[in-house]
């Protein structure tokens, strides 16, 4: 199975590979979620929802549920 | 003449926009409304070099031109109407040098609409922390426009943008992207039907679910020989669009941008280890939680008071001064007391927008969000309404008015509507006397039945709230999409200047705007309260007179105030009212107490003060004499009429009902609307009456 970003762990960094489902809301990749871009993760909050990113440089957070439908491949430490 | 040329001022959130606004125009601007909604609308005037004069506008922070807001709507919606009156001769898109990136694909869209367009790199002063260079000459000629490297903290190059807003002439159209290239068919279609249009434009106004002047949606299906797609089609051409606009922004700052990552440091991450940590954040907010309370409640108390005071002993003055007469009485008693009654909220409210705007500046907003999001959400709120939900405690007007704060419009109207149910501090008044009246001494666990009293009348307030929320969330039909992306900003130290204007315009706002209404009725209850029909009100002197001809003259004009009230037109509906609160424990006396208390619950203490003849024209007044009376009160037959289940019943009523037309106009104002005001009207009193009723009989 494909890793998605809600499979990040924190301190974790990855390659966004694919945002083509249609539920992920346009901000989003105007914000600089879109393939081949890095993401990191920050911090996850309290109870596990939201989680907080570095993608390419931009500080964001998004609820699980969003995380869920972005594709990625982890980079190896 | 003058010549006056118009500047649109667009960017993302967080990057200093307001900053440079405020370093513009300085005090020479206005907060309004845009016609029908109640997004903000920032507007100034800044003289520029050569006698030219601009007229700014500062448009809501966006991230594109894809709306995702009502806010942003207002952007796209200006800017695709050449015949607004605001629409802009020049764009200044302003960009934050850490985040250039993405700043610059707003800029891009801007752009291609061939607007003249110019760039301001904000928070230059951060460049050398960040280890961040830039190579002006080449970014200004990929991009097609002039720059200002600008840095509104230290007060740096806003004479050389204005400079380059006066010469605007010399700013080229040519567009960053040629959106065909996205789809050649599909444009090459579009253009064979609108020959004369814009193409972008024209995909704007596909795209987007907003009409703009003479191009309307429906045009598009009109045209036979012209294929509409899908949503999801469209859908995939705005993400190639958004692909493509960040093709060309990395090849731009390939050789614009140098970031020396070695001489980086970074603030935040350390700072967001401790503040978003899920014991140090929570503990860090409610400390701040705490001293935001604080502030509105105790801080703002002297002030308040001197407030209310002064007022008062203007309307004495008036009275005492100014020749007796009907004239005399309306302004001090009705229009006086009706501004002073505006004016004490002034302390409360500066305090509470003061705190709000340090956290937003601060960027620690943007933490509570993320540590309260999961949470709330479960109720239907955001993290966001945890401010207004905590600073109800205080005062709900405020409170109601910081329910800005959230994007999504039915987490901001839930919230709007369950805020006034958190236990205000014009509640307390009311709650510290009935609970002396009827609660008995006695401890338990260490605390008086009174103080838990008290402590489960807060309690019970916040939970109506939450529940309230919970029940809104499944009933209320709202489309508003559900999705949830943050920004979580740098941290900065706040700029005194943006949190001066910041408090200033919104206690402003509130003293005209709910001033208004407030001031209003304020008027009509003394007139209500001051006149009565027949002669038990307007021969009441001598009635009172006759049966107490051996009283002395203060206590003869108690009976006189208090005789009056009764027979006044407020009196005739408190009596009117009896047979439907008696069910409740209440007597007339009271129901004149909950009809003058829907003005401001506060109100109530006030006025049972004077039916109980220990009012306004007894100087001596203190609350044990008001309580004496009050215990001493009975019906005709000698049953008491304070007891513990009237008392609780009074309790209840005042915790739920929506007796506070400063909240009914702010949430008027926020919702632009009767109709949520007039809900949470009948919802809370409806709540409170069967509350108070069940408690009466059960307890009797």
């Amino acid at each position: 199975m494909q890793d998605t970003l809600a499979h990040l762990k924190k301190g974790e960094t990855a390659v966004i590979t694919d945002v083509s489902s249609r539920e992920i809301p346009l901000k989003l990749l105007e914000m600089g979620c879109l393939p081949g871009n890095t993401v990191e993760l920050l911090q996850v909050a309290p109870l596990a929802d939201p989680i907080y990113l570095n993608i390419n440089g931009s500080h964001l957070a998004i609820r699980k549920e969003t995380a869920a439908l972005i594709l990625i491949e982890k980079t190896a430490k | 003449m003058s010549k006056q040329i118009n500047v649109a001022l667009i960017g993302n959130p967080n990057t200093g926009k307001t900053s440079v606004f405020n370093a513009l125009t300085g005090l020479n601007q206005k907060v309004g409304n845009y016609p029908g909604i109640t997004v903000d609308k920032k507007e100034g005037i800044c003289k520029l070099p050569r006698g030219l004069k601009a007229h700014i506008l500062d448009l809501p922070g966006t991230y594109s031109l894809n709306a995702s807001s009502l806010d942003e709507s207002v952007v796209i919606e200006l800017l695709l109407n050449k015949n607004d009156k605001d629409f802009p001769d020049v764009a200044v898109v302003v960009t934050d040098v850490e985040n250039l990136k993405r700043n610059l694909l707003l800029y891009t869209q801007i752009k291609d609409l061939e607007i003249p367009t110019l760039l301001v790199i904000n928070m230059a002063d951060r460049m050398v922390k960040k280890g961040i260079s830039l190579n002006i000459k080449h970014l200004e000629a990929q991009l097609h426009t002039k720059i200002a490297v600008i840095s509104t903290r230290k007060n740096e190059g806003i004479n050389e943008l204005k400079e380059l807003i006066t010469n605007y002439g010399v700013l080229n159209t040519t567009p960053c992207l040629n959106i065909s290239t996205i789809d050649d068919a599909y444009f090459s279609n579009l253009k064979k039907a609108f020959p004369n249009q814009l193409l972008y434009k024209l995909w704007l106004v596909i795209t987007q679910d907003v009409n703009f002047g003479k191009i309307q949606r429906k045009d598009f299906n009109d045209i036979n020989d012209f294929k509409t797609k899908s949503t999801a089609d469209l859908k995939r051409l705005q993400q190639k669009e958004t692909i493509k606009r960040y093709q060309f922004i990395n090849a731009v700052l390939k050789d614009g941008l140098k970031i020396d990552l070695t001489a980086a440091t970074d603030l935040r991450i350390k700072l967001d280890r401790i503040l978003t940590h899920k014991v140090w954040g929570y503990l860090i907010f409610f400390v701040i939680l705490f001293l935001m309370f604080q502030a509105v409640y105790d801080w703002a108390g002297p002030p308040t008071d001197f407030i209310d005071e002064s007022f008062a002993a203007l309307a004495d003055w008036v009275k005492n001064t100014l020749p007796p007469g009907v004239f005399t009485n309306l302004l001090a008693e009705g229009i006086i007391a009706g501004i002073g009654g505006v004016m004490v909220f002034i302390p409360p409210i500066a305090f509470l927008f003061l705190f709000i705007a340090l956290l937003e500046e601060s960027g620690y907003m943007s933490r509570v969000v993320f540590l309260m999001d999961n949470i709330m959400k479960r109720f239907g709120l955001s993290g966001k309404s945890v401010v207004p939900l905590i600073s109800g405690n205080a005062c709900a007007v405020p409170a109601v008015m910081a329910a800005r704060n959230i994007e999504n419009w039915k987490e901001r109207l839930i919230t709007i509507l369950v805020t006034p149910f958190t236990t205000c501090s014009a509640r307390l008044p009311v709650y510290v006397i009935i609970i002396a009246l009827v609660i008995p001494e006695g401890t338990f666990l260490g605390m008086s039945y009174k103080a838990l009293t008290l402590m489960s009348l807060y309690i019970i307030g916040f939970l109506t709230a939450i529940v309230s929320a919970y029940a809104l969330n499944k009933v209320l039909k709202i489309k508003s999409k559900s999705y949830f992306v943050m920004e979580m900003p740098s941290y900065k130290i706040p700029l005194f200047k943006n949190v001066a204007l910041s408090v200033y315009e919104k206690t402003r706002t509130f003293i005209l705007e709910a001033g208004k209404i407030i001031l209003a009725i304020s008027i009509v209850l003394w007139v209500l309260a001051s006149y009565g029909p027949g002669d038990n009100f307007n021969n009441a002197e001598t009635i009172v007179k006759t049966e107490n001809p051996t009283l002395s003259e203060t206590e003869l004009d108690d009976k006189i105030a208090a005789h009056k009230l009764e027979y006044s037109y407020i009196g005739i509906v408190g009596r009117a009212i009896e047979p439907a609160i008696r069910p409740l424990g209440y007597d007339w006396k009271i129901g004149i107490g909950l009809v003058t208390s829907f003005a401001a619950r506060e109100v109530f203490v006030g006025t049972l003060a004077t039916i109980y003849s220990v009012g306004s024209a007894n100087d001596n007044e203190d609350e044990d004499t008001i309580k004496n009376k009050m215990a001493a009160e009975t019906y005709s037959n000698g049953t008491k009429v304070f007891t513990l289940a009237s008392g609780i019943s009074l309790l209840l009523f005042y915790a739920f009902a929506m007796q506070c037309m400063s909240t009914l106009a702010i949430v008027k104002r926020e919702t632009n609307s009767w109709k949520w005001p007039m809900l949470q009207l009948v919802f809370m009193s409806g709540l409170a009456y069967v509350t108070a009723l069940i408690a009466f009989q059960f307890l009797k």
